[in-house]
Formats: structure tokens, C-alpha cells, sequence
């Protein structure tokens, strides 16, 4: 079978104060929050990428071990997750290393804006790999993107990603020792094709990945969404 | 012939992409493509073969991959061994009538370099160093560094390949439709450092498509002063029918390849989705095509990991802030090891103006070889301009130059004959700009005349070992004026003649002119323009001096470098600004005790400062801060634990309160330990590279009082346990941020519970939890930074 990797490059996704705001552990505002917030985010434009680099693989399951053609995983919440699927897609995405320079940099002068960065990193990643979801639904049915470290799928089946995906060359995104990614705010996952349209599920599984935070036991999580 | 006298008086042709034509032939996603070397030994000389026999002069070895992080030892040696047989045997077994040459292929390690990721850069120079001897015992012709995306990691592989061989060595790049490298590093920056690192040859491949890299290649010929190299994709890849297909035709790729040796591209070929065929294509529409002349440049220009600065066309602020020399407050931080206010230095001076940054760590008792590579190291993190390396000692200029990430300017080389000895064959080695004082062993000469025959026998020297007169910048060194009436005479003609009879650049410590007089900055500044009058290229000086400032971009707008006086405009009304600041802080609010303690609350870091200042006048330090600060800090700490203030606002006050403490710190000093509660040692445990929590913590911590020794981030267990015992610090603070590296933190705790046992530590992450924490023997657990405070208070004061 043949195998295409592919790369696509983003224009900057809109922006999300709230979710920004919400990153950054605030829960109200008032003006020197929502000044510093804008002081931030025009300090990043023109300087993120939003790449993603990605292939469609067969999939199948048997006995909780996940099969993608190129290699073999045992997760059962992955399979159970992906039980109706029969492709998928595997991708990674950054939003550069720019980002990390920033923060960086204001951790040494200004701690506020480097929580500030972190948390727009933060949002901007997740905001590239909404979008890059979004194109694939409108080709596939899909199901909600899952990644490395979710549940028992293990943190070290991002070896294989990015053996796979050769994601340095193609987006500039590495992997550490310790399994993290450089440029951090990076995301790796994988995204189930079924042939049947998603059924409305409400499995407890499919809320987190949805990041219904009503989904998960952590109560007074300073980052709960009021649902 | 050899490959380097081919290429003067010829167009040189590579081959085109392996990746693709081993899927065709069967290798699987995620197979190393280095093993069939081995496994598949006809499949790969097959291959070269057709690259031959399509024109290709040089065939590059099937080793893109083959490093120490994918293969070991033993296999590595194989693999290299192996593909040099199979490219020799293609060689050997191809009719085609042209010259032909063996390329050792060397690419990516696939693992980023520190700080952006977590491979230290002498052992990324390491692993290239092994492929490039294996490929020089197997008798590789030259060597082809290609695809990096990381102006880094490529220094880290040419100065291996320089370090381990004398063949020829080509480096190119794979720059982003941005026109720039992953890491940010523009073509011109590149060149500057790859050509100072002794390159013959440097270019760009892969990403792009021919018609994407033409702004490239002209950025690389502009700049360049050895052959540059093109080698594109054919386009980019698109999936049809299950098949992998590329949008760039044989044909259009060789016209558009075409276009570029006719602009004066002299080596070319393919890469990913390019096959025999558009090599074939590429042969025959440039056969005719005259092989353009290189041109050697002649500006002077430094680098950075981002760009470059030229000198000589608009004069380049060199900022002089890094350096101990008269500056208690800079002194202490060195004697402290407070990196992080060194580093801020770095950052303020680039916000104010300054182009590159001068950095001197020189002082007794100071190990400044060791100083000089953690602040070459760390303020790569956190600016991107380029560095002037200072130092007398040349084995800290070695250990910097090597580190540093660019072509670096290095301060300072003279004319004495030992000088010269020392410095020059570091400048050729490791490349760079360097600044000569006309100085020899009689002394500093006292005429103009005495100063230029100087400057003539450098430049002399500097020819037999082999450095261009454009990586010289002559400094004739300004004098004051207050020992001897001509001294600024002397040293504006000197700047002149060199600029006009030897064809240098030229570069003045500029305040030296005014030591010993009052209104220094005055003096100083007019003595600046008259010096950029005479054509002086760049200045060391102080970009925090309003005056300096002003004169500089006044004198840029009055010469006609400033387009639409743009920039003077955008700062003109600072230059007044320090009359308008005056005015602007009579607000009053009834809600808090005072100014500042309403500037802290607020997070108004520059007002709590200009505050702070004026208290001083008359309020003794001790009671700033027990009457103002601490109590402001109060009113935000309580706010947070009660949740009315966030997590940024907290940080906000802290900035603020910190900024006061800071003036305090500097008028109080040598009385610093004063205000201080006890040792608080922080750092995130091995393994682990997120800092942002620690940051906050020590923050607050510094805020309260506590006198934070921060270990930084990865920090193996046995540095934080000596350094407790050594400081007997009773409190330590550990971070883990990953399920992976809470171990380190519990073998931490553990050999700290053995060697230190009066010692308390706290932990805190995002994983632990207070049970965690108990199972893994820390004493406390703090679910925030106030957390923290309010535990290493309880313990302080205990004591």
C-alpha cells in the first residue's frame, strides 16, 4: 500500500480571549488583564506557523491492540474509542518555536506575560488542530481527535509518530528524551474514519475528548469550564 | 580532477530524491531507508547508477539518516561502509562521460538542540563528528550537510566535518515558505556564519519547490562569497489514488533551475519527488549555460541565530551594559550568580535601541570561562541579537565562539604579536568580526599617523593567517579628553583615515572621552556625532543614555538614513517624555495607604519604581518595605487565596513589588543581606524542562523576602543536594511538572532526607497532589506559589 505524509500550513486562526483568559487561570477580568491579554497577543503576530503534518492509515482492532498498518499499539480506551473506525488519520501540529521565545524571554522579565504566552501558545495550538479537524470532517466522518498519553494509549507511541510522520523535516517539531515535544506547543494525535456517520455518543470517553469538563471527576480544577 | 577545481570552471549537478524511489521498490512507512544499504545493496547502486547516467556529477550516499540516535555503533559503521561501496560501484558500473564524485550525505539528527529542545550541542557536534569519520575512512570525495532546519544544529555538524576531515564541504538548508529556517535564522544570516566556519559551498533544498526558493537563492548570491547550491523539491506532494504524486513536472522544474544558473547558482539538483528523469531534463536545458563567476563580498557582518547586521552602511549601537566594569549593582549579580539580572540587561538594552550586545563577565574570583558560556548560552534564549564576545581571556573567547549560535563579533585583538598569535587562528577557525585596537607593544601612539600603521600591520597579519580586512573593525580608541586637550582629535582622524586609506570599518568605546569630566552624557554625545561624521561604523555605548540616543537618531534623520524620519518620529517624544512622567503620578486614591502601595496592588511595575525612588529621599529603605511593600503585597496575596485576584494580577503586583525592591537593592548597596529572611533553594528536577511554576514561585519568594538560589530547570539531584549542604539552606523547593520525572523528584527528596536531613522541601506540579507529595517524603505540598510563601514563612520562623 502507498503512504503519503502530507503538510499543510495554516493562516492564523482566530483568536480566543476567553479561552486564553481561561488557560491563564482567570476567572474575571478587568482592564489591566485584558491589557496585558492584547499587549501579548499582538506581540505574536507575525511571528507562529501553524503547521500540520499528517497520513490516513488502515485501522483495525483486535484484543485492545490498536493496528495502523505501520505499527501496532495496545490501548483498550483507544480501541474502544475507535471501535467503529476503519481508517485513521495520525497527525502532528505546531504552532513553531517562536512561542517558546517568548516565553522565554518574559520569564525572566515579566512572569505575568510569560503566563500570558503560555496560555496563548496554549490556546493557539489547540485553535490550529480545531481547524485542522474541521477540514477533515467535512471529507470524513470522524471522531473526536485523540492523543499519545490520553487514558492507557501510552506516551511512548509518540516514537512512532514521529518516525511515521518525519516531523522534523516536514514541520519543524521534535522529540525529546523525555517524550515531550519541541517546539512545545505542539500536538500529536489520531483522529478515527468510520464509514457510518457518528452516532450521538455519550460515552464518558467521548466527553473528555470533546474537553466536557463535566465529563471529569476534578471538581475544583482551576480550569473548569462552567458547563 | 578534484571536486574542488571541477566546480571552479563548471555547473555541478547532484542527484535528486532516494526517499520515493525506495517506496516505489517496497520500503515500508516507518523503515529506516539507511538498512537497505545492507539489505538491499543492487536496489540503492541501481539507483546512483540512473543518477549517473542522467548527468549527475556528484551522487550523495544513502545516509541521510545514519546517526548514533538511530543506529548503534557497530551498525553505523556498516551502514556507512556499505552505502560508499554501493555509490562507488554505480560509479564504476555508469557510461556516462562526465565527472563523477562521491558525496557523503549527512543529514538531521532529528533531535533539537538545546535551549528550544534537549540535545546539548557539543554532543549533536559529537554524533556528526563519528559519520564523518566513518565517511572519511571509507573514502567519501566531499561532504554534503543538507535539509537542516536549524541554524544550530547545522554549525554543529560543519564544525565537525571541519574538525574531522579536509574534504570539501557543502551545507545546505531547508528554509520554510517564510524564507527563513525553522528556527528563524534569514539566508544572509546563514551565509554570514557557515562562510565563517569555512564552508565551500552553502545553499538551500528540500520544502520548496524551484519556483519558492528563487527569493532564497537571490538572498543566498547576494550575500554569498563561495558557490551556493540549489537543490528543490518537485513542488509539493499531493495523495492520488492512494499514490504520492508531485506537482512540479520535470520540465518546469528545469527551466525553473534554469533561471537560477543563470542568475549564478553553480550547483544543483533535486530533491524529495525529483528522480533521474528531471535530473536528465535539468542537464540538458542548462547545458548551455555559462557557469557564472563568484563573487567575493566585501561588508563586513555579524550574525545571529536569526540575522544579520552589516556594518558601514548605517553605523550599528553596540550596547555596553553587559559588563561589570564601574557598575556595583552588575558586580554583585555575577558574584551571586544572578543570571537572570544579567540576562535582563540583554533584554532591556534591545528594547531601547541597541543592535548587538557586548557581553563581559570579566572579574577576579569570577570563573569567567564558565560565566562567559552560561551567558553566551542563555541569553541565545532570550535575544536574538547578534553577540560581541569580550573578553581577554582567550580561552573563554574559545569556549564562547564555539557556542555561540551565528557569526559573532569578539572584542577585542591588538597589534602586539602575542595578541594576534592568540586571537587569529580562533577568528579563523569559528569565524566572526573582530574588533582590533591600535595598540602595540610601544603603547597607544599619539598621532593619527601611529594609529593607522598600526591598524596596516594588523590587517597585514591578519592576510598570513588567512582573515579577510572585512572581518576586521578597527577600534582607535577614544581618549579623555581631560588627560590631553587633542585626544578627541586624534582618535576622529584616525576614524577617518582608516574609513578612507585602508577601506575599514571602525568602532569607539565612546564614553572613554568624557572620564573624568562631569556631564559625562553630554560630553559624549556631541562626541558621538562627530565621530559618525568621520564615518565611524558602530559605537559601544550606552543605549539607556537618553543623550546618546537622541543624537543617534537625530543624526540618522539629518544624514538621510532614516526614510521619512520614520524612526525619529517614533521616538522623538520620549526624548521628552521624563518631564511629561513628573506630571502624570499626582493621582490619588483614597482605597490604599499610599501611591505605591496603589502601584503594587495595580502591577504598575515602572510607577513603583519612579515611586520607590523618590521615597528613598526620605524614607530609610527597611521602612519601604515593611510599611509599603510588604503590606501591599498583603492585600494581592489574600485577594488570591480568597479568589478575588488571579494568577496574573498576583504576578502583576509581584513585577511591580519586585521593580521596587530593585531600586532599594541598588541604593542599599553592600548592605544587601539586610531585608533578607533565610536560603530558599528552588529547581525543577531532572528531566523535567518546564519553569514557568518554579518562575512564579521564586517571585513571590524573592517578594517576601527569601533569598531564592534558583538551580534552573533539568537539575540532577546530586547539584540540588550540594548545593543545600554547601549553603546549609533550610528550605527547598522542588518542581515536576510530568508523571515521568516525578521519580527524579522522589530520588531527590530521598538523598536530601540523607545529606541535608535539617533541610525541609516542599513540592509542587501539576501532577503531584498533598498524598503524592507524602508518599514520595516531601514535607509539604503547595498547590501555588502563595502556598509556597505561607509554608516557608511558617518554617522561617521557627527558627
Amino acid at each position: 500500500m502507498s503512504f503519503t505524509v502530507l503538510t499543510k500550513i495554516y493562516s492564523e486562526p482566530p483568536f480566543c480571549e476567553r479561552e486564553i483568559l481561561r488557560y491563564a487561570g482567570c476567572k474575571a477580568t478587568d482592564n489591566s488583564i485584558i491589557d496585558l491579554l492584547n499587549s501579548c497577543i499582538d506581540e505574536t503576530k507575525g511571528k507562529l506557523t501553524y503547521k500540520v503534518c499528517y497520513c490516513i492509515s488502515p485501522f483495525s482492532v483486535s484484543d485492545g491492540v490498536c493496528d495502523f498498518h505501520a505499527f501496532k499499539t495496545k490501548s483498550e480506551d483507544l480501541a474502544s474509542h475507535l471501535s467503529k473506525c476503519n481508517r485513521a488519520v495520525l497527525f502532528a501540529s505546531t504552532v513553531g518555536v517562536e512561542i517558546d521565545r517568548l516565553i522565554a524571554k518574559y520569564s525572566l522579565i515579566s512572569p505575568a506575560k510569560a503566563l500570558m504566552f503560555q496560555a496563548i501558545g496554549t490556546e493557539r495550538i489547540e485553535a490550529l488542530c480545531d481547524a485542522f479537524c474541521a477540514d477533515l470532517q467535512k471529507q470524513f466522518n470522524t471522531v473526536q481527535r485523540y492523543s499519545p498519553g490520553y487514558g492507557d494509549l501510552p506516551l511512548d507511541m509518540q516514537k512512532e509518530f514521529f518516525n511515521l510522520l518525519d516531523c522534523g523535516k516536514r514541520i519543524g517539531l521534535f522529540l525529546n528524551d523525555s517524550l515531550l515535544m519541541s517546539p512545545s506547543k505542539s500536538v500529536t494525535a489520531i483522529v478515527g474514519i468510520s464509514d457510518e456517520s457518528e452516532s450521538a455518543d455519550d460515552s464518558r470517553i467521548n466527553k473528555l475528548c470533546k474537553n466536557k469538563c463535566s465529563a471529569c471527576g476534578k471538581e475544583f480544577c482551576t480550569f473548569r469550564r462552567d458547563e | 580532477m578534484n571536486f574542488k577545481d571541477y566546480l571552479k570552471n563548471n555547473v555541478v549537478y547532484f542527484d535528486g530524491g532516494m526517499g520515493t524511489l525506495l517506496q516505489k521498490r517496497g520500503l515500508k512507512p516507518g523503515e529506516f531507508p539507511e538498512r537497505w544499504n545492507i539489505s538491499n545493496p543492487s536496489v540503492i547502486t541501481e539507483i546512483h547508477k540512473e543518477y549517473f547516467d542522467a548527468g549527475s556529477n556528484v551522487v550523495c550516499t544513502n545516509t541521510f539518516g545514519a546517526n548514533r540516535f538511530k543506529f548503534s555503533d557497530a551498525e553505523l559503521d556498516e551502514i556507512i561502509k556499505a552505502a560508499l561501496t554501493n555509490a562507488k560501484e554505480a560509479r564504476e558500473k555508469s557510461l556516462s562521460a562526465r565527472q563523477k564524485f562521491i558525496a557523503l550525505d549527512v543529514g538531521p539528527l532529528g533531535k533539537m538542540l538545546k535551549p528550544l529542545g534537549d540535545l546539548d550541542f557539543e554532543d549533536a557536534v559529537s554524533a556528526f563528528a563519528q559519520v564523518i569519520k566513518i565517511g572519511v575512512k571509507y573514502g567519501a570525495e566531499l561532504i554534503l550537510i543538507e535539509t537542516m532546519n536549524d541554524s544550530y544544529e547545522t554549525k554543529a555538524a560543519l564544525l565537525a566535518a571541519k574538525e574531522n576531515s579536509d574534504l570539501p564541504v557543502i551545507v545546505s538548508n531547508a528554509y520554510g515558505e517564510d524564507g527563513k529556517l525553522m528556527t528563524g535564522a534569514s539566508p544572509a544570516a546563514m551565509v554570514a556564519m557557515l562562510e565563517g566556519l569555512g564552508a565551500d559551498a552553502l545553499g538551500a533544498n528540500c520544502s520548496l519547490g524551484p519556483k519558492q526558493l528563487q527569493s532564497v537563492a537571490t538572498e543566498l548570491l547576494e550575500n554569498a562569497s563561495v558557490p551556493v547550491i540549489i537543490k528543490p523539491n518537485a513542488g509539493l506532494p499531493k495523495s492520488v489514488d492512494g499514490k504520492t504524486v508531485y506537482d512540479v513536472l520535470p520540465d518546469e522544474f528545469a527551466k525553473d533551475l534554469a533561471v537560477l544558473v543563470e542568475k549564478g547558482v553553480r550547483i544543483v539538483g533535486g530533491c524529495c519527488g525529483t528522480t533521474p528523469e528531471y535530473i536528465a531534463e535539468l542537464c540538458s536545458e542548462t547545458a548551455d549555460i555559462e557557469p557564472a563567476e563568484i563573487q567575493a563580498k566585501s561588508f563586513s557582518v555579524v550574525s545571529s541565530y536569526t540575522h544579520s547586521v552589516k556594518f558601514g552602511e548605517v553605523p550599528v549601537l553596540i550596547g555596553e551594559r553587559i559588563n561589570p566594569t564601574g557598575k556595583k549593582r552588575f558586580k554583585q549579580a555575577l558574584y551571586e550568580n544572578d543570571i537572570a539580572y544579567i540576562l535582563s540587561e540583554g533584554v532591556a538594552q534591545q528594547e531601547k535601541g541597541a543592535q548587538i550586545l557586548d557581553v563581559n563577565v570579566g572579574l577576579p574570583e569570577v570563573d569567567e570561562t564558565d560565566m562567559l558560556k552560561r551567558v553566551i548560552t542563555e541569553l541565545q534564549a532570550v535575544s536574538d541579537l547578534p553577540l560581541q564576545i569580550d573578553t581577554s581571556s582567550v580561552v573563554a573567547m574559545e569556549t564562547a565562539l564555539r557556542l555561540y549560535n551565528g557569526k559573532a563579533m569578539i572584542n577585542s585583538v591588538n597589534g602586539k604579536e602575542e595578541s594576534m598569535k592568540a586571537v587569529f587562528p580562533l577568528v579563523k577557525k569559528y569565524g566572526g568580526v573582530v574588533v582590533a585596537l591600535t595598540l602595540d607593544e610601544n603603547g597607544i601612539p599619539d598621532t593619527c599617523e601611529g594609529r593607522v600603521e598600526i591598524a596596516k600591520k594588523i590587517l597585514k597579519r591578519a592576510e598570513e593567517y588567512g582573515i579577510d580586512k572585512k572581518d576586521i573593525i578597527f577600534d582607535p580608541l577614544a581618549m579623555t579628553i581631560s588627560a590631553d586637550n587633542s585626544a578627541a582629535c586624534i582618535t576622529l582622524s584616525a576614524v577617518n583615515a582608516i574609513k578612507n586609506e585602508l577601506g575599514c570599518n571602525t568602532s569607539l568605546g565612546v564614553s572613554n572621552v568624557s572620564f573624568g569630566l562631569p556631564n559625562r552624557s553630554a560630553v559624549n554625545s556631541v562626541f558621538f556625532a562627530m565621530a559618525l561624521e568621520n564615518g565611524l561604523s558602530a559605537a559601544i555605548m550606552n543605549p539607556y543614555s537618553g543623550d546618546m540616543m537622541k543624537t543617534y537618531y537625530t543624526y540618522m534623520a539629518l544624514k538621510g538614513l532614516d526614510e521619512n524620519c520614520r524612526q525619529y518620529l517614533s521616538v522623538a517624544e520620549s526624548f521628552i517624555g521624563e518631564t511629561v512622567a513628573t506630571v502624570a503620578k499626582t493621582e490619588i486614591n483614597s482605597d490604599f495607604a499610599s501611591d505605591l502601595q496603589r502601584a503594587i496592588v495595580k502591577g504598575f511595575k515602572e510607577k513603583a519604581a519612579e515611586l520607590t525612588a523618590t521615597l528613598l529621599k526620605t524614607v530609610a529603605p527597611i521602612e519601604i518595605v515593611n510599611n509599603e511593600i510588604i503590606p501591599s503585597l498583603n492585600i494581592v496575596g489574600k485577594g488570591f487565596e480568597n479568589k478575588n485576584i488571579y494568577l496574573p494580577q498576583l504576578l502583576m503586583s509581584a513585577e511591580a513589588a519586585k521593580s521596587a525592591f530593585e531600586v532599594i537593592k541598588t541604593s542599599v548597596d553592600g548592605n544587601k543581606n539586610s531585608a533578607l529572611k533565610c536560603k530558599f533553594v528552588i529547581a525543577t528536577v531532572y528531566g523535567d524542562i518546564h519553569d514557568i511554576g518554579k518562575n512564579i514561585v521564586k517571585l513571590l519568594l524573592e517578594n517576601y523576602g527569601f533569598d531564592v538560589v534558583d538551580l534552573g530547570k533539568d537539575v540532577p539531584c546530586e547539584k540540588i543536594v550540594d548545593t543545600v549542604v554547601e549553603l546549609h539552606a533550610p528550605l527547598v523547593g522542588l518542581s515536576a511538572l510530568m508523571t515521568t520525572t516525578v521519580p527524579s523528584m522522589e530520588k531527590t527528596i530521598k538523598l536530601l532526607k540523607k545529606d541535608a536531613p535539617w533541610c525541609k522541601v516542599i513540592v509542587g506540579g501539576a501532577v503531584l497532589t498533598k498524598e503524592y507529595a507524602a508518599r514520595i517524603g516531601a514535607d509539604a505540598y503547595a498547590k501555588d506559589a502563595m502556598e509556597t510563601v505561607r509554608y516557608a514563612e511558617s518554617v522561617w520562623g521557627k527558627d
